[in-house]
């Protein structure tokens, strides 16, 4: 049952990513790449990281995807007749080969490793959000606050980028 | 029980589609759009690898990593929004001000 849902999920995703590289209009692009957030947060749930679904869910399907798209719709871009470089058709080739290699080498390798403290049966004794909470707030508390300064700073870098310049700054030109 | 690699090899496919939008498209908001995929094939390998190694690491890290992508999703849009305003376009062809 679970492969049958990881096939969907995989294909799904791999067609969104796809979709959003491919296609012409940029809105479009957006709702592909709002399929693909909700296609790999299936991955999350597969993966016993119910908590991690909800914030892919809520942070990027509902915050960040929504700020691409209004960006989109503020700027009101006209379509480009040639939305690829003309260059892209050198990329493609080696592209698909090296991944092919890439998932050649993958396959094959065992990917074995020293276990860590947090099996299966430990995460759903409690919940997954239970097990994070009490990680975050103890051996990661350093990076949580550096995490929280950094996002004050990208808020008010934006502010300031984005805010409409006084007229007495523009250039004289 | 799936193979780690199962979801390690969708994790590099998803990688290397991201990377291509990087390189081949000439709107700068489908650039941003790549990178994000680029970030959640990241968080895939490290959700399925903390699951995988009965580890939390991965999960955090995951999280952490969402954190950043609305950080730079928030500055790479307003950057877009002070050079479309300058210049009514946002081909990455036309973007080379700071070019030496």
């Amino acid at each position: 049952m679970i492969a049958v849902f990881f096939s969907y999920f995989a294909l799904m995703s791999i067609a969104a990513a796809a979709m959003t590289v491919a296609l012409k209009n940029p809105v479009h692009c957006g709702l592909a790449l709002l399929a693909l957030l909700l296609h790999v947060s299936g991955f999350f749930v597969l993966l016993n990281a119910e908590f991690l679904w909800a914030v892919q869910v809520i942070v990027y399907a509902g915050a960040i995807l929504v700020l691409y798209l209004f960006v989109l719709m503020l700027l009101n871009l006209k379509t480009d007749e040639r939305y690829f470089h003309s260059t892209f058709m050198y990329f493609l080739t080696p592209a698909l080969l090296g991944s092919l290699y890439v998932i050649y080498l993958l396959l094959r390798s065992p990917f074995a490793g020293a276990k860590g403290n947090a099996p299966t049966v430990a995460i759903l004794q409690d919940g997954d959000t239970a097990a994070i909470g009490i990680k975050m707030f103890s051996d990661y508390l350093l990076q949580f606050e550096i995490v929280g300064v950094f996002l004050l700073g990208a808020i008010i870098g934006a502010i300031v980028l984005a805010k409409t310049p006084k007229p007495h700054n523009l250039r004289k030109d | 029980m799936l193979p780690l690699s199962a979801y390690v090899a969708v994790s590099a496919v998803l990688f290397v589609i991201g990377l291509l939008g990087v390189l081949i498209r000439r709107n700068f908001i489908i650039v941003l759009m790549s990178v994000e995929i680029m970030l959640n094939a990241a968080n895939i390998n490290l959700v399925a690898f903390s699951y995988y190694l009965e580890s939390m690491a991965g999960q955090l890290v995951a999280l952490f990593i969402i954190a950043i992508a609305a950080g730079e999703a928030a500055i790479g849009l307003a950057i877009i929004i002070v050079v479309f305003r300058g210049k009514l376009s946002t081909n990455v062809d036309e973007m080379n001000l700071l070019k030496w």
